[in-house]
């Protein structure tokens, strides 16, 4: 398989150089190493991704390459071992290609907060790809690999799926081992894949999905051939319309490309049903709460002690205070000490017990609506398309990018974004979101909405 | 429940950030920002949650042991400062006469 990897690897790098170098361009890559790739390419196996150059977010440990997360703290660092999704990649033989941008320690909506610049987007280069993983959106968006892996942890791979207009999974908490993956917030995070196709994303799932026995919230189900979902028919199945997620100030231009999206679906024999999630509206705060409450603590092992950079100062403690000050950046130190007050004596009970409370109420709405018949969901992915580098200040503002996304990661339902169309030029995605494990489910209703939109789904 | 300077120095303290003036002060307006957002969930009715709801029976454990592979670099090759297999680092402040161990 080596030539056709080769080729494979040589046609990447071309389109990269193509896009990526130079003040103007896209700024995909935290690091890239061509002569390791093509030495990959040399020994990688045959299997169902052989020949398959993969861009893999900066925040996954790989070997050959560094794992930096974005961010000054690790700027430089090599991991002592691989994450498990990436050498599963290496195993169906595929070659890592690159490690992309991404939001400092996947915090952000924008890939605008790396140690490394903003990523631009290759439908508008003036424009954001979202984030945090939008370098491997962007990778897959300009051509230059079919498949990514990025991670989630609030809407982080589906978001700017739906900006760059590619396909990107988030599949069950517990589908794919977080081995490897650098821990954000450990009951959120998810291996999420990034495809130019539906098929291209099912067949990246598959490879990397299943038990590993050093991720002890894997699960332990057998993993289903998702590609196979291409040939089922959606005569019969329910697809719930939630109306939290087509709010009366929606965009009506992007509930226009959601509603035909859900004529096509209906045209392909679904019955399409309104359904309620009540807590909906909920999930910013509550995710703004949880997630920077586990970071705080997943964050405090970068400490100048065992790796990643350290800088002096009076004593230990001024040490730690020194390296951690200097090395994370503007957004990662909000959300550390947002995440520190919400545990702290006296604002534990108020703020991070209630918000793991209403946690609940949001997946009990998930639970309600799939036992009372439905069989998925469908929704915009963003309630905007991509807006352009800077225009996002305030922090809050940012947050609610995540407002149709976040409620599956604190739900732990899988959910997947594919490209319905544009909206001024722009990229807008739809949101399958089913029941936990149900996949397979979500990739049927994916494969006939891709061949219904056909080229429709890209303008 | 808003957040003042002397709570962003503390809550900075405990998270190991040194933080300047500049940096404490904009912290307090956005935090009590974010946290202005936060108070919605006050009002919501959770009288029908508790703590333990829907957690599962219980996580899978692992046998209580090394992963088999071995780390590809050692610790020396990423570590800040090292010495005969042990991560050195400043003297506590307690202890501290100018000089690192």
């Amino acid at each position: 398989m080596s030539t056709a990897a080769r080729e494979a690897v040589a046609a990447a790098a071309r389109r990269a150089d193509d896009v990526n170098a130079g003040v103007d361009g896209l700024n995909i890559f935290a690091c890239r190493d061509d002569a390791d790739a093509y030495a990959q390419a040399d020994v990688s196996p045959d299997g169902p991704l052989a020949a398959t150059p993969v861009a893999v977010k900066d925040n996954l440990a790989t070997l050959t390459l560094p794992t930096t997360c974005g961010s000054r703290i690790l700027r430089g660092y090599v991991s002592a071992y691989e994450a498990t999704a990436v050498k599963r990649l290496r195993a169906a033989g595929a070659v890592v290609f690159g490690k992309t941008n991404m939001d400092e320690f996947a915090m952000g909506s924008s890939t605008e907060h790396s140690a490394y610049g903003p990523t631009r987007n290759p439908v508008a280069p003036d424009r954001v790809p979202g984030g945090s993983s939008g370098g491997s959106a962007a990778a897959v968006a300009a051509g230059i690999v079919r498949i990514a892996l990025g991670s989630e942890t609030g809407g982080s791979v589906r978001q700017p799926a739906a900006l760059c207009g590619v396909v990107g999974v988030k599949p069950t908490y517990g589908r794919v081992s977080r081995y490897g993956l650098v821990a954000f917030a450990s009951s959120l995070d998810q291996v999420g894949v990034f495809g130019r196709s539906v098929d291209d994303a099912a067949r990246a799932l598959g490879v990397i999905a299943g038990r590993d026995p050093y991720d002890a919230t894997s699960a332990d189900q057998p993993v289903p051939d998702y590609t196979a979902a291409s040939a089922q028919s959606l005569k019969g199945v329910v697809i719930g319309k939630p109306r939290e997620y087509f709010p009366a100030d929606l965009d009506p231009r992007m509930r226009e490309r959601g509603d035909r999206a859900l004529d096509l679906l209906r045209a392909q024999g679904a019955e399409v049903r309104d359904v309620s999630l009540p807590h909906t509206a909920l999930a910013i705060p509550v995710y703004y709460i949880v997630a920077p409450a586990e970071a705080s603590s997943n964050l405090a092992r970068f400490d100048g002690v065992r790796y990643g950079l350290r800088l002096e100062g009076e004593g230990l403690r001024g040490m730690y205070e020194a390296t951690r000050s200097g090395g994370f950046g503007a957004e990662v130190t909000r959300r550390i000490m947002l995440g520190t007050y919400v545990l702290s004596a006296g604002y534990y009970d108020a703020y991070y017990r209630k918000a793991q409370h209403v946690r609940r109420l949001i997946t009990r709405d998930f639970n309600a609506v799939f036992a009372g018949g439905v069989d998925l969901l469908f929704t915009p992915t963003t309630p905007t398309p991509a807006f352009p580098i800077g225009a996002t200040t305030d922090p809050y503002e940012m947050y609610l990018n995540d407002i149709f996304t976040a409620t599956a990661n604190l739900a732990g339902v899988p959910a997947m974004s594919q490209p319905i169309g544009r909206v001024d030029g722009l990229p807008v995605g739809g949101q399958f979101l089913a029941p936990a494990f149900m996949e397979t489910r979500m990739f049927s209703a994916a494969y006939t909405l891709e061949r219904a939109l056909g080229d429709e789904a890209h303008r | 429940m808003a957040v003042s300077l002397d709570d962003v120095k503390h809550i900075a303290a405990l998270a190991r950030l040194g933080l300047g003036d500049d940096r404490a002060q904009a912290l307090v307006a956005e935090l009590n920002t974010i946290l202005g957002h936060m108070d919605v969930l006050s009002k919501v009715d959770t009288s029908a949650v508790s703590d333990g709801d829907e957690v599962g029976v219980g996580m899978p454990l692992r046998v209580d042991a090394p992963p088999p592979d071995a780390l590809a670099r050692r610790p020396e090759q990423f570590a800040s400062s090292m010495r005969d297999g042990f991560f050195l680092v400043p003297r506590l402040a307690t202890h501290e006469t100018g000089a690192e161990s």
